[in-house]
């Protein structure tokens, strides 16, 4: 879809302009924050017309098909749970990092393109009930895993 | 994993989605800086940025030759704007000289769920519009202004983009080449 294209390069632009803006070159907190107001938003629309989820599980497996599809264009390729709150979710081709030339030496440069996308997820999963934590964890490139932590009080 | 995400028009949510994201990054930025003006800047600047971007797909996509007048690049425009964000301005109010005229959008996909408080009425919420014509038509030697005359958010009915051919960049020759 053509649309895609305008989005790549709308995040890439939102990146350059975190970074450049704060004072801390690896501060991610600001687009972090921009992708959480994304996703609490987003989410009311998406689940507009989608029945109300069983329990804590079937929205997991709501953000990885639905939302990740839409989004991403593709399914999340792994998701795992200890069934104690830990989620696990493995994309083996994150879209934000398919454009990087994979080897290490980009490693460094990976955290940029993934903290808007923990900000969204978390976000969406704000609006559902669920308050988390979302980290992400890039080993190799295009590879991403989101690790989610959801915060019981 | 069985479920069918066919059950949500993916078309209009990515529209939404950077509707959304776009919204999320303005306010990002009338909170960094104090004076709306510059969050105009920001805004064309950013537009800029991605406009000289856009134009590489645009021009792969569409392979069309080059634009010999501005009536051509103003359809250019109008195509640009269909496939990208799935609208249709209308192109009107040449200029005698044909170096000047407007795009006229029903509707403008960026100000969806989008209101402005009566404290900004000097923001240029769609600002990246203008600069992203502006990044893209550089890249192809023509220097133009590109402002906004109406916008829906204030009030108007229609939302207009003017833009005015300044000159032709000419392609400048390496020192030491000629």
């Amino acid at each position: 879809m053509s649309e895609e294209i305008v989005f790549d390069c709308l995040h890439a632009e939102i990146v350059n302009y975190c970074l450049n803006n704060s004072k801390d070159q690896h501060d991610l907190a600001t687009l972090e924050y921009i992708g959480f107001t994304t996703g609490y938003r987003l989410i009311e629309r998406l689940t507009r017309d989608v029945t109300r989820f069983k329990d804590e599980l079937e929205t997991m497996k709501f953000i990885c098909t639905d939302f990740w599809t839409l989004i991403y264009k593709k399914q999340v390729d792994n998701l795992r749970t200890n069934n104690h709150g830990m989620y696990v979710v493995q994309d083996k081709a994150f879209r934000f990092l398919t454009r990087i030339s994979p080897g290490a030496k980009q490693l460094e440069q990976a955290p940029k393109f993934v903290a808007f996308t923990c900000g969204l997820v978390r976000g969406a999963l704000s609006n559902l009930g669920i308050n988390s934590t979302v980290t992400a964890e890039v080993q190799t490139i295009p590879a991403c895993r989101f690790h989610i932590e959801v915060n019981r009080s | 994993m069985s479920r069918q995400a066919s059950r949500l028009d993916a078309k209009k949510v990515n529209s939404e989605f950077l509707t959304l994201t776009y919204g999320a990054l303005v306010t990002q930025m009338l909170r960094d800086f104090e004076n709306v003006e510059d969050v105009n800047k920001q805004l064309e600047r950013i537009g800029y940025n991605m406009g000289m971007r856009l134009i590489e797909d645009f021009l792969a996509r569409t392979s069309s030759p080059r634009c010999l007048e501005m009536r051509e690049t103003a359809d250019r425009i109008q195509q640009a704007f269909r496939i990208y964000l799935n609208v249709q301005p209308t192109i009107s109010n040449w200029s005698p000289a044909s170096d000047e005229f407007s795009l006229l959008f029903d509707s403008n996909p960026l100000t969806e769920f989008v209101e402005l408080p009566q404290d900004l009425t000097n923001l240029r919420y769609s600002a990246i519009l203008s600069g992203c014509i502006r990044g893209a038509l550089e890249m192809v030697q023509l220097e133009v202004q590109c402002w906004f005359v109406q916008d829906q958010l204030k009030g108007d009915n229609v939302t207009e983009l003017r833009v005015k051919l300044v000159r032709r960049l000419e392609e400048a020759i390496p020192a030491g080449e000629d």
